[in-house]
């Protein structure tokens, strides 16, 4: 095209119209796109005002003053006297108890996992690869409702009569259909003289840590610093345990009196097979993130240190996994976010999580529109919480890239 | 190419807009009130559907329109084992239908001459009002709500129910007080949970509850073991024991924590048809008082009982003063037998076993309580 060509359009046509002009047409599009999306928004609230005054009732959130006047019986104590925002404090905190439990235990799963399937041995790729391809492509509510009817309701009764039927194991801790009751230490009066201890112990590793981390810097040899730690932190509470008068944590065991067994911690059925289904599924997600992080990382670095003469575990604690990890993080900050979501399954098998609970408070106020709004908040703010701590991590990893 | 799919952008988006704002508006004959001249509605559509015969206009003539018709349209449950069933036979059957057979029976002194339409929890007080049946016998709460807003009438009670309890026989357990420290499985969202909690805390029993949102994974958890008992309304109990591996296993508590009294109901004015059906679940409360049953009607006919008479149309005009054959509830007893025979038939120890309790006879100490038959 020359520039004569054009200068005969321009000639031919004369100036072109501000409506058939792109910039023009541009900002016309987005300003029309921006009335229309706060038309919609408008009426959909317009609509729901109408439907409140049809009603006689106010957008408000006086209700969760109220008293709640149900019971429930999971994670913090809560009676029926107890206001609605209690109620969902208690639904946000076993939330939280799942998430916290299932993405720790969840991440050493999938590692595992994820390892064993690249495994040369037969038997452990083979055992690892059924095990993901099984769980990946079912249903998690089926397995819950599996775990939850056909596994863990199936286990003995706590009593059959006056005896005690549960699996009793040394502590004594009991499993049965009733949940998993097991010793737990409570701390005792002496407690408020010892925590400082703990508080010097970690002080102590942190120290350590650092002193021994600029140490390797400077000789290159290696040192052990888990070692250190581990030290740090038995030996300064262990002293302090001697010095304080009385013991500080008494172990409260679990006894089967009347109908359920008391003292000591009782995990519920419901939490144990929320927790262990959401645990195995997003395992399964795990491990393939995981395999896919260490496929990521070139062949060559593992010849290479094999050529060095590092051990297996060496090459893939030293040499893979810090390389396979910026791979691995931003698709498992998803997985960790699917399993907070997914926790609200919840409710099919009796557990009471944020939306099980929030379930009961609307259909127990008829405020609707309120809970679900509160719903959402409590998920958003949880979401986002961990994606800004893993991308926080994210970032600290990235930047080892020289 | 961009200029014209940004004109198609905004054509979607202008349309979008004007029904967006059209919506509310769209609804221009909502109750089409002016059902003789029905094709005067401005909308290009006529109202849906007028009824032929509307519901309000047949004021006491719904019984007119039963005797003309030959068969009374009775809404009933399909799904509740004992009350309302659809039996692999294709037969409807239990204790609200054999209601439904009663009135025929008054009615036309043919229990058959029935049509049942089942119908879910949803839809069963629409299908009354709007005339689609004549009475709806299908385990439905008298409450203020429904009797006022509804445009209803409930015309007697035949069924006390209440939130119960049910347990395993071998827990020993006979009252709430013995259940100490027990985990209660509980559907959540209903007032069965709220009831529970009441109850529990105004006893001061330390109890466990664990919610479920639905009614089959409650019953499930229970049946596992996995709760010392299960809470709901007793019909309702019954019916899931009657499907648990061994029904036998497990007793409802002869404890009532709420009140839930169900009844057959009618539309608005239909105030005659009303009448028929109080008067016939009564007039099968005051034979089993009287002690006239299926078997013996026909000796009873030579009653010198007063009452007994009035009841069975050998003296006075109870029927004709209802509209009806005077003699209808002889033909009632022939079909079906009096309350106390009903209630053996599907709720009795051979049926759901649910205790008597508040629907004993008032001589019984019961709520049965039929009014006077002069």
């Amino acid at each position: 095209m020359t520039p004569s060509s054009s200068t005969y359009a321009v000639e031919r046509h004369g100036a072109v119209p501000f409506w058939r002009d792109i910039r023009v047409i541009r900002v016309i599009a987005q300003i029309v796109f921006v009335i229309v999306v706060l038309a919609i928004g408008a009426w959909l609230l317009d609509n729901y005002r109408n439907w409140l005054a049809e009603r006689n009732l106010t957008f408000s959130f006086r209700f969760l003053r109220l008293e709640a006047s149900f019971d429930l019986a999971e994670g913090i104590p809560f009676k029926p006297t107890d206001s609605y925002a209690r109620a969902f404090l208690v639904g946000v905190v076993n939330t939280l108890r799942v998430a916290s439990v299932g993405i720790v235990l969840a991440t050493l799963l999938g590692l595992v996992a994820g390892v064993a399937r690249l495994s040369r041995n037969w038997l452990v790729s083979h055992i690892a690869s059924v095990y993901i391809e099984l769980i990946r492509n079912t249903p998690l509510l089926v397995q819950l409702f599996f775990l939850y009817f056909a596994v863990i309701l199936k286990l003995p009764k706590l009593k059959t009569g006056d005896e005690i039927t549960a699996i009793t194991l040394p502590g004594p801790t009991y499993l049965s259909n009733r949940g998993l009751a097991m010793p737990w230490p409570r701390p005792s009066e002496s407690f408020g003289a010892w925590w400082p201890f703990i508080l010097a112990a970690l002080v102590v590793a942190l120290v350590l840590w650092i002193l021994r981390a600029r140490g390797v810097q400077r000789t290159g040899r290696p040192s052990f610093n888990f070692l250190w730690i581990v030290v740090a932190f038995l030996v300064i509470p262990a002293v302090g345990w001697l010095i304080v008068p009385g013991s500080p944590l008494v172990l409260d065991v679990p006894v089967i009196k009347g109908l359920k067994a008391r003292g000591g911690t009782i995990l519920s059925p419901e939490f144990v097979a929320l927790t262990l289904g959401l645990v195995v599924y997003t395992g399964a997600f795990i491990a393939e993130v995981v395999r896919a992080g260490i496929l990521a990382v070139p062949k060559g670095q593992t010849e290479a240190a094999r050529a060095q003469g590092f051990t297996e575990m060496q090459i893939l604690r030293l040499i893979v996994l810090p390389q396979a990890l910026r791979v691995i993080i931003p698709p498992l900050i998803s997985q960790y976010l699917n399993l907070t979501k997914n926790s609200s399954l919840a409710i099919g098998i009796g557990f009471l999580d944020l939306y099980a609970v929030s379930n009961t408070m609307l259909n127990q106020s008829g405020r609707v529109v309120e809970v679900f709004l509160m719903i959402m908040a409590a998920y958003l703010s949880m979401s986002l919480s961990i994606s800004l701590i893993m991308n926080i991590v994210n970032r600290r990893i990235q930047i080892v890239e020289r | 190419m961009e200029r014209k799919y940004f004109l198609g952008l905004v054509t979607v988006l202008v349309v979008a807009a004007l029904l967006a704002a059209c919506g509310p508006k769209a609804t221009p004959c909502p109750e089409c009130p002016p059902c003789p001249e029905a094709g005067e509605c401005p909308t290009p559509e006529p109202c849906p559907k007028c009824p032929e015969v509307p519901a309000a206009a047949a004021a006491g003539e719904r019984l007119d329109i039963i005797k003309e018709r030959g068969k009374i349209i009775c809404g009933v449950n399909a799904e509740l084992p004992g009350f309302g069933y659809l039996n692999p036979q294709g037969e409807f059957e239990g204790f609200d239908v054999d209601f439904c057979k009663a009135l025929a029976a008054a009615v036309f002194g043919d229990p058959n001459a029935v049509e049942y339409r089942p119908l879910t929890a949803a839809e069963r007080l629409p299908a009354l009002q709007t005339g689609e049946i004549d009475v709806l016998i299908r385990n439905t709460t008298w409450t203020l709500t429904r009797d006022a807003e509804n445009d209803l009438n409930w015309a007697a009670v035949n069924f006390y129910d209440g939130q119960g309890m049910m347990v395993r026989k071998d827990s020993g357990f006979k009252t709430l007080e013995d259940m100490e420290g027990a985990t209660i499985c509980v559907t959540t969202g209903t007032t069965t949970e709220m009831n529970l909690a009441d109850t529990f805390r105004a006893l001061g029993i330390d109890y466990t509850p664990l919610l479920f949102e639905k009614t089959q994974d409650t019953s499930a958890a229970y049946e596992e073991g996995r709760c010392d008992g299960q809470t709901s309304d007793k019909s309702q109990l019954a019916a899931l024991r009657s499907a648990m591996a061994n029904p036998e296993d497990h007793v409802i508590l002869d404890v009532t924590m709420s009140k839930e009294p169900l009844g057959p109901l009618t539309a608005h004015g239909a105030d005659e048809w009303n009448d028929v059906v109080r008067w016939v679940v009564w007039g099968m409360i005051q034979a089993e008082e009287s002690g006239v049953t299926s078997e013996n009607v026909d000796e009873m006919l030579k009653s010198e009982d007063p009452t007994i008479q009035r009841l069975l149309g050998v003296s006075g005009e109870m029927g004709t003063s209802l509209g009806i054959p005077d003699d209808f509830m002889v033909q009632v007893l022939k079909a079906v037998g009096n309350y106390g025979e009903v209630y053996e038939r599907w709720l009795g120890p051979d049926g759901l076993d649910i205790p008597r309790g508040p629907n004993e006879l008032w001589t019984n100490g019961g709520l049965m309580y039929p009014m006077a038959f002069r």
